[in-house]
């Protein structure tokens, strides 16, 4: 199908919900097969850190939700783009459907973080760089949800947030920046992970797999939500309707 | 009407209604140095002590003074129904409006600039790095007032909008009290700080070329329901 089509026929809710079904299914196998083989592989067989012992072992959901946090916000900024520029319906429904998501694994990271740096840096919290960064955005996913939460009209509710989530996508590699700046102003190397030799594969491998496992995860939920949000904001249309009285 | 003509226009209406409502003027300045005098009774009026905190205390308090100004941005010309007017009939919109981010700043980050001297005495800070407190406050409020315009804008319509705007708005001041903040910091402690100057001038510039044309697009939005 040309690209253009392809683009055309996602502003359609009701070509988006019929394709979308089998793709849920798809992805979230592939989510549920490679978050398993992933984890029990780093978990249980993957060899030991030589320094950090087993501890290290969460970096094997520390590092994939951390990553997967931030693309759901670089999502959130393009869907947004999308739906100022084209006003496509579907791309406000995917900012209100990845905020969630995107806030839990935001939250998820900086737990598992907490976590780690407990045996790793002996305390639960340090302002380093990557942690700060992280929390600045817990506080942009708080506050996209707060928006929406607050403005009663649904369409002006998607694209209010679509203009925070923007200026929220052009602020944080300026936030990025300024963290590290201060960082390595005030805190010289002291908090910096104990550096290891570059991983062996049989250490990243199932590294790779988890990362690749969340995203597919990312893809599941999000689309399953999509599908929900769909049906919800369709339902006085003809095509919702039939589809209901055929169940 | 000129370009200039426009902005010059809109730029004089705003002073004039400022000047009708002193007092809500004040409230904002009031608010700081309550807030600098709470800060020194809560720390036991320690001067060392006050004087290591001084360069966040006054950065921070100075953030939230300027994000209680800025709920009454645009509040009262949506409330009289001039806010419409104007987003009806300004073409470009972004003129007014920068004109209203410029009489916000002047009441607000200058204002409190202007202010600093006093706020930098109580907290016992030396005298030699007050030029560069003057310098990071001059160069880095019109940030604060062009990124907190957006988020004005966006909750205007709202009815209790205030602690809303705090959380749309203060993690995007993050990078702006790391850079004013931290040269404060680096001129006590004597070290060369005009990266982070620089700095919050790249902030500024960025801000003012996007903030008033989201600004207007966040203002239609709001205008919409």
């Amino acid at each position: 199908m040309p690209l253009k089509t392809l683009w055309h026929r996602m502003g359609s809710p009701r070509w988006m919900y019929q394709m979308s079904g089998s793709w849920v299914w798809v992805l979230g196998v592939m989510a549920t097969v490679l978050l398993i083989v992933g984890s029990l592989w780093g978990l249980a067989f993957a060899p030991a850190d030589y320094q950090q012992g087993n501890s290290f072992r969460i970096i094997y959901i520390h590092v994939p939700t951390a990553i997967v946090s931030q693309s759901t916000y670089m999502l959130l900024g393009a869907a947004g783009l999308v739906l100022l520029v084209w006003r496509m319906k579907v791309a406000d429904m995917v900012l209100a459907t990845a905020v969630p998501f995107g806030m839990s694994m935001t939250a998820l990271a900086l737990f598992t973080g907490a976590v780690w740096g407990k045996p790793t840096w002996g305390t639960w919290w340090v302002w380093d760089a990557r942690t700060t960064s992280m929390l600045v955005l817990l506080f942009l996913y708080f506050g996209l949800y707060a928006l929406r939460q607050a403005i009663p009209r649904q369409e002006t509710a998607g694209r209010a947030c679509a203009v925070l989530a923007l200026v929220g996508v052009i602020n944080i590699p300026i936030i990025k920046y300024s963290v590290d700046w201060w960082l390595t102003l005030h805190q010289p190397a002291t908090f910096k992970l104990t550096e290891a030799p570059a991983m062996p594969p049989e250490m990243w491998l199932p590294l790779a797999v988890n990362v690749l496992g969340i995203y597919c995860l990312l893809g599941a939920v999000l689309l399953a939500a999509l599908r929900l949000e769909i049906l919800r904001r369709e339902r006085d249309t003809q095509w919702v309707r039939e589809l209901v009285a055929a169940r | 009407m000129s370009v200039a003509g426009v902005f010059v226009g809109q730029l004089r209406r705003e002073f004039k209604l400022l000047l009708q409502s002193r007092e809500e003027l004040a409230n904002p300045l009031i608010f700081l140095f309550l807030a600098l005098t709470l800060f020194a009774l809560g720390g036991g009026g320690s001067p060392e002590m006050l004087r290591d905190f001084a360069p966040a205390i006054i950065w921070v308090l100075v953030l939230l003074a300027n994000l209680l100004a800025l709920e009454g941005l645009f509040r009262r010309d949506y409330d009289d129904g001039s806010l419409e007017m104007l987003v009806l009939m300004a073409e470009p919109l972004f003129l007014p409006v920068l004109a209203k981010i410029l009489a916000h700043w002047i009441y607000s980050g200058l204002a409190m600039t202007v202010l600093a001297p006093l706020a930098a005495l109580i907290l016992f800070l030396p005298a030699e790095v007050l030029p560069t407190l003057l310098l990071t406050l001059l160069v880095g409020t019109p940030a604060l007032s062009l990124i907190g315009a957006i988020g004005a804008a966006l909750t205007v319509s709202l009815r209790r909008g205030g602690v809303l705007l705090a959380l749309l708005v203060l993690p995007l001041y993050v990078p702006v009290l790391i850079f004013g903040a931290g040269a404060v910091v680096e001129a006590m402690a004597g070290i060369e700080n005009m990266a982070q100057i620089y700095w919050l001038l790249v902030i500024t510039m960025v801000a003012l070329t996007i903030a008033p044309f989201l600004v207007s697009a966040a203002l239609k939005i709001s205008l919409e329901q």
